[in-house]
């Protein structure tokens, strides 16, 4: 029996240590980019088979505590780093933390009602409402008011909302902060992980997706893709300019292109709620958090590749997945600070 | 013979035909859940779900291959771990131990089994993950690994305790020590009821999710070695099961019908080797 | 009277010249002593250092919050407020609730396992129910999500007809909850309360039940009244033993209990059990504080079912033992 199990272990080995010697690279974080992450990684493999970028879309607050504690080589987040997270990394890897740029999104706010099939409208303090708890029912005034044409049904809405820490809430509460103040002064300023006045908690924008999916009368939010890859229904917010948008490449890049001249050189900017006609108002850019000092030569030879790449060839399949492209002066501003990493 | 009153015979019946029908849909539950599964997953298990890998987040088709060797490689690490350890303790229970100490260990060792599995992968990511600065398949091996350790010990102990003394008296008369009594007498003469054990062990550990969460992650490529995060089945699953892709769940369907059909086999072979009842040892 | 371990005095083999060193040192019983011992150490230590880590690392959140870490609701990372009240409501409820759907049903079956069953019949029956025990969690939450969510969609409009004004059925009912975590958790622990009932069952000693039988009662009543006293400690040890696992269940609770840390009187509404959260935050758990209140909650879990294991083995051991005599 034992010589069986010997006998299979060293085959089974054997054939997992036959693989090209590899250059074998560790990433966990945010899930709002992961569509796109997942694309170019597997694309990216296709033409370096021996540099091989395994991501684990685990949400940003895991991205950051992660690659804080050294167990994943980059890590990936949608929520600004606060100023305490920096401190721990730098206290932690000895080196400071790089957050680059890679796409813009937009978080759309999804919802599963049945018979409705339209676009329902939504105000940035309804919103708010719905998730602080007190629009309870979808056919609530508020709601109507902004959708006179709609059949809303008067069932209770079930509010659908991120279990773990994570960017995409980051993103949609920055938005509820800015544009109403009961949230701000009930749950408090933009956070990956707030202390939700009510609903249910899903792990991951695929787990928001499909709760939502799932669920008759509900609501959530996530990146757009989830919502266009599953035919999930999502509303139009109103924009600072008082118009209805709905998400678009159009709109993301207006809000990222906004930005532009007030990027700072560590590139950690708001766009949400930007200003202009066209602009979706919850949109976000999305970082890779890259510690500057790379121990292992081949790792930081290869990230720096890949780095390169993604602002280059990278940059032109984001569309397809619906994410807009870095503005090409946030692009050449990326170049140089990817030089940095040593 | 005294006449019983109608009611007390019909509590009677109903009663008792009460019983019959929870043992039925006990029994039921079973067949439902394995039959589920077979409906929903069956088809799916196709020769893409053998070989390929899983394809970037929204794209359809793809498979598990990773998963099924990533498991292979996670559980075959626990059994080495887990299975000598506990065979060898459970050994010096049966044979060496004093009555208080034996008692003392078996203690410990119930304390052990009782950890939720949960607990026991923050254990082995706090251990070794934080410390080796790297999820890795190993580090689930051992998470799992030490899970079957009680299992293992209880067994052992158990079996051999059941291989009466005329044995090994024979044996020490013919002048053998007391280790080759165990290894060549008395271990062979329990062998199956060992075998039977490490089955059921194997089998319980092999379904499960939480202590590889945070000690081998999951991986969308081969993972090569021991030292990289793998993809495991019941992480793959869970994954898949929870995201909103339909393709995804097909797949989490398929691959559950496969980890509960495996699972079975093996304990219903195991079993057969030995028939012992109870699920008190778990 | 043969002794826990076998007295039978070590056999010396007398060393010959012509007996290899290999058969000379691995006859040794020093060696094999040695090695078999250190395997019983290592479990202990393994078991010890699991103790002892679980201690320090929720050293921060133990100082910081005490005793009243039980009993605050309150659990808000950002603010660096932890509070374990929700996550000990969410898992003694849904174990609460899955124990009382399990008992009377897994009683009745093992009641007809024990006293109606023929052998056979009873042995293959009780060997598919094991099996059940068999099934892993990830597949309980995936029957959970894509079967019983949509079957309590259709039951709870009725049951919140004809019982919502008991409050415990009150409000809206989303799917996720803790009355769905509740029947997914009866399912898995029914088997251990079949199998260890049916056991402390089978061993009450006959002449009892054929006394109650020679005195007029009924199958059943002597069933009710007679061997199931008589084993009642035992199957309280069966309550106690699923109760310990249902309190650990991780998988298929955080599938289906709504990850929602708040505490309602209704088991419609979302909760959150101490596994589930552990699962969700873990890995994020950013900075000291939060990663010592989320190791403090698994060292609250860990007791809860030590203590709960230790008392199952009690109760179903003094049942047991009582036939021998």
């Amino acid at each position: 029996m034992t010589k069986t199990l010997l006998n299979l272990a060293g085959t089974l080995v054997g054939a997992a240590l036959m693989l090209p010697a590899q250059t074998l690279i560790n990433g966990a974080g945010a899930t709002f980019p992961a569509p796109m992450y997942t694309k170019w990684f597997s694309e990216y493999k296709k033409l370096h088979n021996d540099i091989q970028f395994n991501y684990q879309p685990l949400g940003s607050g895991a991205g950051i505590k992660q690659v804080t504690e050294g167990t994943v080589d980059f890590g990936a987040s949608d929520a600004l780093m606060t100023d305490a997270q920096i401190s721990d990394f730098t206290a932690k890897q000895k080196t400071s933390i790089l957050a680059l740029p890679t796409v813009a999104g937009a978080v759309v706010p999804i919802y599963n009602v049945p018979g409705v099939t339209g676009t329902i409208n939504f105000t940035g303090p309804m919103l708010a409402d719905i998730f602080l708890g007190k629009i309870t029912k979808w056919n609530d005034p508020a709601i109507m008011k902004a959708n006179p044409s709609m059949k809303l049904p008067g069932n209770d809405i079930v509010v659908v909302h991120r279990a773990e820490a994570s960017g995409t809430t980051f993103c949609f509460t920055d938005y509820l902060a800015k544009v109403s103040p009961d949230w701000k002064s009930k749950v408090g300023a933009p956070n990956a992980a707030p202390n939700w006045p009510t609903g249910l908690g899903a792990k991951g924008s695929d787990g928001v997706a499909g709760q939502v999916k799932q669920t008759a009368n509900s609501i959530g939010y996530v990146e757009l893709v989830f919502a266009e890859q599953n035919k999930i229904g999502y509303g139009a917010v109103q924009n600072k300019d008082g118009k209805y948008v709905t998400a678009s490449l159009a709109g993301i890049t207006a809000a990222a292109a906004g930005a532009v001249k007030t990027m700072p050189e560590d590139f950690r900017v708001s766009i949400v709620d930007s200003p202009g006609g066209a602009t979706y108002p919850i949109s976000t850019f999305t970082w890779l958090l890259v510690p500057q000092d790379i121990k292992d030569p081949a790792k930081k030879a290869a990230l720096k590749g890949f780095l390169t790449w993604m602002l280059k060839d990278g940059q032109n399949m984001t569309e397809a997945l619906s994410y807009a492209k870095l503005p090409k002066e946030v692009v050449a501003k990326e170049e140089k600070a990817i030089a940095k990493i040593k | 013979m005294s006449q019983l009153s109608a009611r007390r015979r019909s509590v009677n019946a109903i009663m008792l035909t009460l019983t019959g029908v929870c043992t039925v849909v006990a029994v039921g539950l079973l067949f439902f859940i394995l039959g589920y599964l077979l409906v929903e997953g069956g088809s799916s298990l196709n020769l893409d779900f053998f070989t390929k890998l899983p394809v970037a987040v929204g794209e359809t088709g793809g498979g598990m291959a990773n998963a099924l060797l990533g498991s292979a490689k996670v559980l075959i690490l626990a059994t080495l771990i887990g299975v000598p350890i506990g065979f060898l303790a459970g050994i010096f229970l049966a044979e060496w131990a004093t009555p208080g100490l034996a008692a003392a260990i078996r203690f410990v060792t119930d304390l052990l089994n009782g950890v939720p599995s949960i607990v026991i992968g923050i254990f082995a990511y706090t251990l070794i993950v934080l410390r080796t600065k790297q999820f890795s398949t190993w580090a689930g091996g051992v998470a799992l690994g030490i899970m079957m350790i009680p299992i293992a010990l209880r067994s052992t102990e158990e079996f051999l305790r059941a291989v009466p003394n005329s044995m090994r008296e024979g044996a020490m008369a013919l002048g053998a020590t007391k280790s080759r009594t165990i290894f060549s007498v008395v271990v062979p003469a329990a062998i199956r009821g060992l075998i039977s054990g490490m089955m059921l062990n194997l089998a319980r550990v092999a379904g499960e999710t939480a202590p590889l969460l945070f000690t081998a992650l999951n991986n969308q490529f081969w993972s090569p070695g021991w030292n990289q995060p793998t993809a495991t089945l019941p992480v793959q699953i869970f994954t898949f099961a929870i995201s909103p892709y339909n393709d995804l769940h097909r797949q989490a369907w398929a691959a559950g019908f496969m980890l509960l059909f495996l699972v079975l086999l093996i304990n219903i072979t195991a079993r057969s080797i030995v028939s012992r009842g109870g699920l008190k040892a778990r | 009277m043969a002794s826990a371990s076998t007295s039978v005095p070590e056999a010396r083999v007398p060393s010959s010249p012509r007996a290899s060193v290999s058969t000379r040192l691995f006859s040794g019983d020093g060696i094999t002593l040695a090695v078999v011992f250190l395997a019983a150490a290592t479990i202990i230590a393994i078991t010890l250092l699991l103790v002892i880590e679980l201690w320090i690392n929720s050293a921060a959140s133990r100082e910081k919050f005490g005793f009243a870490f039980l009993a605050t609701s309150v659990w808000d990372p950002a603010n660096g407020e932890f509070g374990a009240l929700p996550f000990i409501f969410g898992t003694v409820v849904t174990s609460a609730l899955s124990l009382i759907i399990a008992v009377p049903f897994g009683l009745g079956a093992a009641i007809f396992l024990a006293e109606l069953a023929p052998p056979k019949v009873s042995d293959t029956m009780t060997f598919l129910i094991e099996l059940l025990a068999a099934v892993p969690s990830v597949i309980f939450g995936l029957i959970g999500i894509f079967v019983l969510l949509p079957a309590l969609n259709t039951v709870v409009p009725f049951l919140k007809n004809h019982l919502g004004s008991m409050g415990l059925f009150s409000g809206p009912f989303y799917g996720p909850s803790i009355l769905t975590a509740g029947v997914v958790l009866s399912v898995m622990i029914a088997p251990y309360i079949i199998s260890v009932s049916r056991e402390v069952l089978l061993a009450v000693p006959r002449d009892l039940r054929e006394a109650a039988l020679a005195l007029g009662a009924t199958r059943w009543e002597t069933t009710w009244q007679v061997v199931v006293p008589y084993a009642r400690t035992g199957i309280f040890g069966s309550v106690f033993l699923a109760l310990a696992r249902a309190l650990g269940e991780t998988m298929a609770v955080t599938m289906v209990i709504g990850n929602s840390p708040r505490i309602v009187a209704s088991l419609l509404a979302p909760g959150y059990s101490i596994a589930s959260v552990i699962a969700n935050e873990f890995s994020e758990a950013t900075g000291n504080l939060y990663t010592s209140a989320l190791i403090e909650l698994a060292l609250v879990l860990f007791a809860l079912t030590i203590v709960l294991n230790g008392a199952a083995r009690l109760l179903i051991s003094a049942t047991t033992k009582r036939r021998k005599k």
